[in-house]
């Protein structure tokens, strides 16, 4: 009997041991390991595949990064050892996008040109912040670098201190040499990236709102692009064709996503979210009900139906299958419309700047993403070490003039291998609205928060509801968020 | 020493398995319940400090929470009761011997299989009124077309149809198990008798079939109401904020909005409305076979 027991007791004490580590080791993630298996979240699904670039990285990178500098035998330079930051291990999070799948084919010239290793993860966008957020906010984060929205998180990731101030790489010429040419960045676009002062990341990506249409279409009814919203509305309305499955229009109607696409209507019309001095929402001026408005009577009389869970992937499938003649949308997208592999109707397809409405034409033209360095990094130097080659001029132009991906450097786009994968018509529109409106959505802390308020405007106009009572609601809605908002 | 064993044995057996809980379910629930009394949230710009029960006070004027409360139950009644009728009356169909019955009952366990976010994504593409093949099918036998998951008034039902496809077949599966291991002799009883087809399942089948069927339902209700990734990946709450059920305005709160206290006290007291659903109709069971 004893003995039993004894042995019961021995399996059970074995099973604790067992077991312990295990449960105690799951909730925090481990600051020491190189990849930490992250707080548990039941929404992580996709897995970051991280690039196989790292794998054909130099096969000296075993060598102690401290011994590199001496490895290099300058007699006491002026220019800096070669590899300062040889044998280092980067992790940076990116967001699946063109620019990040042209980069990992070149990241190897890196990694052989600095010694240092670099993992790439990359996850759709809100994923991305999702996973920034929780890794953050649970502290002892290994991400060294990121890709970010600025409008979207700028602030937010701002005010919690998770950014490095760029200017500090900048200013200092030991780090950022004369070559690295900062002021060549457009205004606008180092302008978004600027929270108080700081400089939140190297802008990457740029964008601004764009009309595409349907040539053939227009043409063969007799029509020109429009240059107004009104002539906009009257092709719309000429093109449509309910009984044989043909509309004249199609934009976002799906109210979160299409705030951003929904404000240059409202830039256009004289409006704005809110009033930048008294923090005041402006969502329900004559302005702005008049934008929404039109921008509900276009969905509702003239798009396919069932706009209103359409974000940009579903409006291009739509448009790229043939059945619509004109759509507004952002000019970075112009791949999935302008490929003739991709869509039915690429050739015939062209793109024009945003038509004018009563205050002119003022599309959105913002920095969509840039590349951030991240406080809790222990390499900030080597991060920025890459930051500043992603960004460089023959980066830049390799992006823009490989991968099509349009950047925010001047200097690129007045060079000729830099407008060279871009067609004429959309090149014209890009610099005709070069000059627009610095934001696409409020500029608030609760960026998501805001964008659904706003939402719901456009999903009442869209459903042909009151859009007066609807914009009063969320006016209050917006303003009650405004004032939450910290000082 | 022994003596100890002797008189602790029953909880050193245990302890393992308690240990587990306590870290892995108890420690979690009562840390969501701990959050749930803080403002915590990344744009305030403040670090969080426990202030009782504010957020639970907010809860019932926040309108879309309310709204998701109900329409988390009409999106699990609906899809819940369609798939325990379809569910009884085909395992019906299925309890006899036929040609290809193996064959049908893999198909059928097919959608069980499935990724649930791949079966959103096709249906979605489905569900597309213009360019949709549900449509397209309803057009060609000129029925009336649908706006499906694109219009408000639709997208509940819409997306419960998804729920009853993916997951009717395993109310089949669980009847299917039930019917097999009914007893013989009330059914020989019956034909003697003289009880007609519909009479033997109405008056034989079903009652005795009862327990498990309810089994079923009490499954198929606790997973229902969680439902998440159907609604996630096809609507993301929309159009509006018609499809938001009580988890997806949770996760909204949380990762969009990035107020983790106000939404641990979403989900605690969508913790306690799963409870309550699960004790009642475990409850209303028992007093059923009394």
């Amino acid at each position: 009997m004893k003995i039993r027991l004894m042995l019961a007791l021995l399996l059970v004490l074995a099973i604790v041991v067992a077991c312990a580590p295990a449960p105690t080791a799951t909730p925090v993630p481990p600051t020491a390991a190189p990849k930490p298996t992250d707080a548990p979240k039941p929404t992580d699904a996709p897995k970051p595949t991280a690039a196989p670039a790292a794998t054909s990285a130099p096969a000296a990178t075993t060598v102690p990064p401290t011994a590199a500098p001496a490895a290099t035998k300058a007699p006491e330079p002026t220019a800096a050892p070669a590899q300062p930051y040889k044998g280092a291990n980067l992790r940076i999070l990116v967001a699946n996008h063109p620019w990040y799948d042209y980069l990992k084919t070149i990241l190897p010239d890196f990694q052989k040109a600095t010694g240092i290793n670099v993992t790439l993860e990359n996850y759709a966008e809100n994923d991305l912040v999702q996973k920034l957020t929780t890794e953050f906010t649970a502290g002892g984060s290994t991400v060294d670098a990121f890709m970010q929205r600025p409008l979207q998180e700028g602030k937010l990731f701002a005010q919690n201190g998770w950014y490095v101030d760029l200017n500090t790489f900048i200013k200092d010429a030991k780090k950022t040499p004369d070559t690295y040419n900062f002021a060549d960045f457009q205004k606008a676009a180092i302008g978004t990236e600027t929270v108080k002062d700081m400089l939140t990341g190297i802008p990457i990506v740029t964008e601004q709102e764009v009309l595409y249409y349907r040539k053939d279409l227009y043409q063969a009814a007799g029509l020109q692009a429009p240059k107004t919203l009104d002539e906009l509305e009257a092709a719309a309305a000429k093109l449509t064709d309910k009984s044989k499955q043909q509309f004249g229009f199609i934009a976002r109607g799906q109210g979160n996503p299409a705030v951003t696409q929904f404000s240059s209507y409202l830039y256009s019309y004289g409006g704005d979210w809110f009033d930048q001095n008294t923090k005041k929402a402006t969502l329900n001026t004559p302005e702005a009900i008049a934008a929404f408005t039109l921008f509900g009577k276009l969905h509702k009389n003239y798009a396919p139906p069932g706009t209103t869970n359409m974000s940009w992937p579903q409006a291009v499938a739509v448009f790229a299958q043939g059945s619509v003649a004109s759509y507004t949308d952002a000019n970075s997208i112009f791949a999935n419309l302008l490929d003739p592999t991709k869509s039915t109707v690429a050739e015939k397809t062209g793109v024009v700047v945003f038509p004018a409405g009563p205050k002119g034409s003022v599309p959105y033209s913002v920095t969509s993403w840039g590349l951030s360095i991240a406080a809790s990094s222990k390499n900030k130097d080597a991060a920025w070490e890459f930051v500043k080659w992603a960004t460089s001029k023959e980066i830049v132009l390799k992006e823009q003039g490989v991968g099509a991906n349009p950047g925010a450097r001047a200097s690129v786009w007045a060079d000729p291998v830099g407008k060279s994968k871009f067609p004429a018509d959309w090149v014209a529109a890009q610099v005709a609205s070069a000059n627009g409106r610095g934001y696409d959505r409020p500029l608030v802390v609760q960026v998501g928060a805001a964008r659904d308020i706003i939402g719901t405007i456009i999903t009442a106009a869209i459903n042909g509801e009151d859009v007066t009572a609807a914009a009063n609601k969320a006016n209050a809605d917006f303003q009650k968020l405004l004032d939450s908002e910290p000082k | 020493m022994s003596n100890f064993l002797d008189r602790n044995v029953k909880w050193l057996f245990p302890l393992p398995a308690i240990l587990f809980i306590l870290v892995m379910m108890v420690f979690p629930i009562l840390y969501t319940v701990w959050n749930s009394m803080t403002p915590w949230s990344i744009s305030a710009g403040r670090p969080p400090t426990f202030f009782g029960l504010e957020n639970y006070q907010k809860l019932p004027d926040d309108s879309r929470f309310v709204a998701s409360i109900g329409r988390t139950f009409y999106f699990t009644i609906l899809a819940v009761s369609l798939e325990v009728i379809l569910g009884v009356a085909i395992a019906l169909l299925l309890n006899r011997e036929f040609r290809f019955k193996r064959i049908i009952n893999s198909i059928m366990l097919l959608p069980m299989m499935a990724t649930p976010v791949a079966i959103a994504m096709v249906w979605l593409l489905m569900y597309v009124p213009t360019t949709g093949i549900i449509n397209f099918v309803l057009r060609a036998f000129g029925l009336p077309e649908g706006l499906w998951v694109y219009n408000a008034q639709s997208v509940i039902p819409a997306l419960a149809l998804v729920d009853v496809w993916e997951w009717t077949p395993m109310i089949i599966l669980i009847c299917l198990a039930g019917l097999t291991a009914l007893p013989h002799d009330p059914f020989e009883a019956a034909v003697v008798d003289g009880a007609s087809t519909w009479q033997t399942i109405r008056y034989i089948t079903l009652p005795m079939l009862m327990p498990t069927i309810s089994v079923a339902t009490l499954l198929r209700l606790i997973d229902a109401i969680k439902t998440f990734d159907i609604i996630y990946t096809m609507t993301q709450g929309g159009p509006g904020f018609t499809s938001e059920t009580i988890n997806i305005y949770a996760f909204v709160q949380s990762f969009q909005y990035f107020n983790f206290g106000y939404a641990s006290s979403v989900l605690v007291v969508f913790f306690a409305v799963v409870l309550s659903v699960s004790l009642l109709v475990t409850y209303s069971r028992r007093s059923l076979e009394i």
